[in-house]
């Protein structure tokens, strides 16, 4: 009972860390990014070929995953997702969704259909059972807990504290307002979009393990991503923090529970409660 | 002078909603393609299922303006309602035809209830949702649906008690395309009728729509049952044709592929979703002859330089590089 929920809070932590950068990207430019999953696959298998080909070691792999892909959503956002923004909600579906398909394809081609494995370092194998067996936490769980409720705190700090933090603030509540009061809205968007990817990134290196890394990554868990999304409301981190919390219980507590069920109570769950708050679960008083 | 300027104006309005020479012309050859190329009879037949689809899909995005990723839903639907129906109740594919539809209406307008509110995200995470709920159910109850080996063993009835589907296709190439023919039909008349208006009334602006008194999500409600009963026939003349019906009706691809149909047809237009699959199906055949494993990856690279270049300047290539 008691490590189904630890496990449910790792798997939750985890699609936090995948999904936050989507949730503040929609939130700021309300671009409707299908692709977001791309980064996450990427900085996955970089990891992989960081650790199979070149022998590097798994913890200095994590921050050379969120450079990289955070590198690469910034080219990206420059070069092609910034004339997306005035374009309709159709057209952004259809030019992120092809850039998922893409990237499927091109690394079905370079890395093979196969499913990756993850060679963790040993420090980070096994498991602790304490309470008589209650509650057995894998090590790796743990420290995807730590690691992401740090990222957490650490985001919520730059948020709240920062000078970066209130202009982000400020333009995701109305960006035309703040770019009156001379704020830079475009460079905070592809500052909040490099890092958001970077996120991502981190997110898949650190979940290739428990996820699964093959090919069809990004579509099979832009639902997932989607989900964090639209029930934890586009205003906040604490929205999309909590949701990613609900998701991750509610899909390993079904799975455990009802195997035969298998992912049919998180989306009745999604569809359900976006039929009784539209604009998500945990929406801010005076935000837009 | 009033009545002639008044008669003029009537014919002017009227004009979109006359049947022209071409369009006959069009249709006659669609008719005559599986008689004068007996060996594409089932790509014709394949053509003319996706149109209905891509029709369906239109007539929610184009004609009402709701984005949805889910559109397979209605497909799938409608396909294992039309197996399930021919294998245990009769193989009559009329009968069965007209049950699929009747039941995927039913789940069109109880689906409908859930479009009405929230924003675009909103929208496309529960039609999406929907789909993804039909294909857990129709993955899990197995005795019904024989899961992930598909829906086998189907047989259908000779159409009209007289024609028998053949080998080559002919038939169901014809059969379907009069379906379509029929839907267009309906649909053509329509979507020029008042309610038809008032549909794309509500798609251009929803408040100034409200305020002129159309009741919005009536609406909305009748477009999507609508939509659904024509996905839901495409559906089961997939099912018919082909004797079999499985869980991939409900992927996520079948959404995106028919999405990319429309837009390269031209949504908000009939014959886009017609053109559109056509143009698709030979494509897809081209692409998929030269690389079958990453066809996907031309796809998503032309949908992503179709949206850069602009959907409505595709057509007209020397706009391309003006901004």
């Amino acid at each position: 009972m008691l490590t189904i929920l630890f496990d449910g809070i790792a798997y939750g932590m985890l699609l936090f860390i995948l999904a936050v950068g989507l949730s503040v990207t929609m939130g700021l430019m309300n671009f409707i990014n299908l692709a977001h999953g791309a980064f996450a696959m990427a900085g996955g298998y970089l990891t992989v070929v960081l650790m199979q080909r070149f022998g590097v070691p798994f913890l200095i792999c994590l921050p050379l995953a969120f450079l990289a892909t955070g590198f690469l959503g910034a080219i990206m956002e420059r070069s092609l997702y910034r004339p997306m923004y005035a374009k309709p909600h159709l057209d952004q579906v259809l030019f992120s969704i092809g850039l998922a398909f893409m990237s499927v394809s091109a690394i079905d081609y370079f890395m093979g259909s196969q499913q990756q494995i993850m060679q963790l370092p040993d420090m980070l194998k096994g498991r602790t059972e304490i309470w008589d067996g209650a509650l057995g936490m894998g090590h790796y769980r743990l420290f995807i807990i730590a690691i992401c409720a740090a990222l957490t705190l650490a985001l919520q700090y730059v948020l709240a504290k920062t000078t970066f933090g209130s202009r982000l603030r400020a333009s995701v509540d109305d960006s035309r307002v703040a770019a009156g009061l001379g704020i830079n809205v475009n460079s905070v968007f592809a500052i909040t979009f490099a890092v958001g990817s970077g996120l991502a990134g981190l997110g898949g290196a650190l979940g290739a393990e428990v996820l699964g890394l093959d090919p069809t990554f990004p579509l099979k868990f832009m639902v997932y991503f989607l989900i964090v999304v639209a029930v934890g409301g586009t205003s906040s981190i604490t929205g999309p923090l909590l949701a990613a919390l609900l998701l991750g219980i509610a899909d390993v507590a079904g799975k455990y529970y009802v195997p035969k069920l298998g992912a049919f109570i998180v989306y009745s769950l999604m569809l359900l409660i976006l039929l009784w708050r539209p604009q998500g679960l945990f929406v801010r008083k005076g935000g837009h | 002078m009033q009545a002639e300027s008044h008669q003029r104006l009537q014919s002017s309005l009227l004009q979109p909603a006359r049947w022209k020479w071409a369009e006959f012309l069009f249709w006659g050859l669609v008719f005559l393609a599986p008689w004068f190329l007996p060996s594409h009879a089932l790509m014709v037949n394949e053509m003319a299922i996706v149109a209905l689809f891509a029709l369906s899909l239109d007539l929610v995005l184009g004609y009402a303006g709701i984005v949805s990723l889910g559109h397979a839903a209605f497909l799938g639907f409608g396909a294992y309602s039309a197996a399930l129906f021919a294998k245990h109740i009769m193989p009559d594919p009329l009968v069965g035809l007209c049950f699929a539809m009747v039941t995927t209406s039913c789940l069109g307008a109880l689906c409908a209830l859930t479009i009405l509110r929230g924003s675009d995200l909103t929208r496309l995470m529960v039609t999406l949702g929907m789909a993804l709920i039909l294909l857990e159910l129709a993955n899990k109850l197995d005795w019904l649906t024989g899961g992930s080996d598909g829906l086998q063993g189907v047989l259908m009835g000779p159409l009209l008690g007289r024609f028998e589907f053949d080998l080559m296709g002919q038939t169901a190439a014809t059969y379907s395309l009069t379906i379509l023919f029929t839907s267009f039909f309906f649909v053509r008349h329509w979507v020029h009728s008042p309610l038809g208006a008032t549909v794309k009334a509500v798609r251009d602006n929803r408040l100034r729509a409200m305020a002129i008194g159309i009741n919005v999500n009536a609406r909305l409600a009748v477009v999507y049952g609508a939509a659904a009963c024509l996905a839901g026939a495409a559906g089961a003349l997939m099912a018919q044709t082909t004797g079999f019906a499985s869980l991939d009706v409900f992927a996520l691809d079948r959404s995106a592929d028919v999405m990319l149909m429309l837009v390269i047809g031209g949504v908000g237009w009939l014959y886009g979703g017609v053109l559109g699959a056509v143009a698709f199906k030979l494509m897809h055949d081209v692409i998929a002859g030269i690389t079958p494993q990453y066809w996907t990856f031309w796809i998503g690279l032309f949908l992503v330089v179709l949206v850069l270049v602009g959907r409505e300047r595709l057509l007209k290539p020397w706009t391309w590089w003006r901004s």
